[in-house]
């Protein structure tokens, strides 16, 4: 891969405004070859947005969006709703990734993300963690230069997420590809991730791991999440208090 | 000897029963019921334009519900009314834009049961001729279309990003549902297309690995569904039409009974 441009990916001033809802406001980053470059936020900050406009499913109202020329993309969804009506396995699910694809390659890719034993099952009985496995076989599958993960750890235990964090590592360093993904939690995703962008419909803060934790932005967001999001359990607590007196 | 009309009755549903098949098992996974619904409900617009025009009813119902399928494709784009809210419109005021059309059509008598419920015993050659062309050309294009088409039914963000046309692919789908609705509406009627596009692949759902043998599947199940709703129509002079759908929820129901329900169990 020497000789080959390194910068995969670089989006500037990017605005996306839909039904006069401004989605996400100035964003400006780029991605190499070989680099992991997190995006992080709460809920509704614009991460998956952000992605679909990187993935060309939604166009900008304004700035550029470079992409290396001849760009293979491999993208894992946030979620794979299959009708349980639609009979259809691992293995079939798979070979749509590229075209003539072998079963041999198919289990390459599933060994990779540690999932071999998973090739002749119904996709529609897979657990959680077992289906982002799959999807995350199946980006590999197209032999990427850009692996596009949104939320990769859904629906895994807090050990299997930090696993599958570093299994992404492991496929970076064996491939050199670059990898952009969304995670709700800095702090798992810390040791996988070389920047993080924090984003709020714009960009908070970015930069290493270390120096977007103790960044003053950061802390205030996630300082207004925890705001904002009430325990339904603690406030059951405060009635209880407010009746017992 | 077989009568004549039973022979052209039986061949006219078997060819059906086979188109309805495929494009009933993606009806299903993709959750289009409604769709051919409304489809089928715009056919009697095409019927009264047909007369009125003096065209070939056919003609006049697979240009209407070509019409239809456009224009739910582009109105799905909006984003303000949900989409079975705008399938309700469309189908309602279509049927009825049909019926008030029709009123227009002074002096004639139309057999409107015929067009509700089917009238597969009064199949004409010219019947046949249109529903083995008509659907052997939405056959052909749908196994043309068949792999493109399975990814965006699996995942359609993933299939644009592997470089598949979903757009086109979305379209061109809908308008040969609509063929498939327009051709099925002589055998089962306009009241009744859905059932005879989703019911066989509901019951071949558990017996299917793959989505190719649910396919094929349904198709065999639907040729059951018309033989038997021949026989019964045939042995106890009931409406045929109607007939053909209870002996497809006869073998649904019997289907439940003894295969292995590999999708009982998940969640």
């Amino acid at each position: 891969m020497t000789g080959r441009d390194s910068l995969l990916l670089r989006a500037r001033d990017v605005r996306l405004q839909l039904g006069g809802r401004l989605l996400l406001d100035d964003i400006s980053f780029h991605l190499a070859r070989g680099e992991i470059l997190t995006i992080i936020g709460p809920n509704g900050a614009g991460k998956t947005t952000l992605l679909r406009v990187i993935l060309q499913l939604l166009a900008p109202t304004s700035g550029e969006i470079y992409r290396q020329p001849g760009l293979t993309v491999g993208y894992m969804p946030q979620k794979l709703h299959i009708d349980p009506t639609f009979p259809l396995t691992v293995k079939r699910f798979l070979a749509f990734a590229r075209r003539n694809c072998t079963e041999q390659q198919s289990s390459e890719a599933l060994d990779k993300t540690g999932a071999r034993h998973l090739l002749k099952a119904p996709l529609h009985q897979l657990s959680g963690g077992e289906t982002q496995r799959v999807l995350l076989a199946r980006a590999l599958l197209r032999n990427p230069d850009l692996l596009v993960l949104d939320e990769p750890v859904q629906g895994v235990d807090v050990h299997g997420q930090s696993e599958l964090y570093q299994l992404i590592c492991r496929i970076r360093d064996a491939s050199q590809c670059g990898v952009l993904m969304v995670s709700h939690d800095l702090h798992l995703v810390m040791a996988a991730t070389d920047r993080v962008l924090c984003l709020n419909q714009h960009i908070c803060c970015s930069g290493t791991p270390a120096t977007v934790s103790s960044d003053p932005a950061y802390i205030r967001m996630y300082g207004q999440l925890a705001f904002y999001q009430h325990d339904p359990q603690h406030h059951h607590q405060h009635e209880e208090a407010g009746d017992a007196r | 000897m077989l009568d004549d009309f039973l022979l052209r009755a039986l061949l006219g549903g078997v060819g059906v029963a086979l188109v309805a098949g495929p494009f009933g098992s993606f009806v299903v996974w993709r959750r289009l019921a409604y769709f051919g619904d409304t489809l089928s409900h715009s056919a009697l617009l095409g019927v009264s334009l047909g007369y009125l025009l003096h065209l070939n009813l056919t003609f006049g119902i697979i240009v209407v519900c070509q019409v239809i399928a456009l224009l739910l494709f582009i109105s799905q784009r909006q984003q303000w009314l949900a989409n079975d809210t705008l399938l309700g419109i469309f189908a309602h005021g279509a049927l009825s834009l049909g019926l008030v059309v029709l009123a227009f059509a002074e002096g004639l008598r139309i057999d409107l049961m015929a067009y509700l419920f089917g009238d597969i015993l009064a199949i004409t050659r010219a019947d046949l001729l249109w529903i083995y062309l008509g659907g052997g050309a939405a056959l052909s294009l749908l196994l043309w279309l068949w792999k493109p088409l399975l990814a965006v039914t699996i995942h359609e963000d993933m299939a644009r990003v592997e470089g598949v046309p979903v757009q086109r692919v979305n379209a061109l789908f809908l308008a040969l549902i609509a063929l498939t609705v327009a051709v099925m509406m002589k055998v089962v009627g306009l009241l009744l297309v859905t059932s005879l596009l989703i019911i066989p692949a509901a019951t071949a759902r558990r017996f299917a690995p793959g989505p190719e043998i649910m396919a094929l599947l349904s198709a065999v199940f639907g040729c059951l569904a018309v033989v038997g709703g021949l026989f019964l129509s045939y042995f106890w002079d009931t409406p045929t039409g109607p007939s053909i759908v209870v002996a497809a929820c006869l073998i649904f129901m019997l289907s439940l009974t003894g295969a292995p329900g590999s999708w009982r169990r998940q969640r």
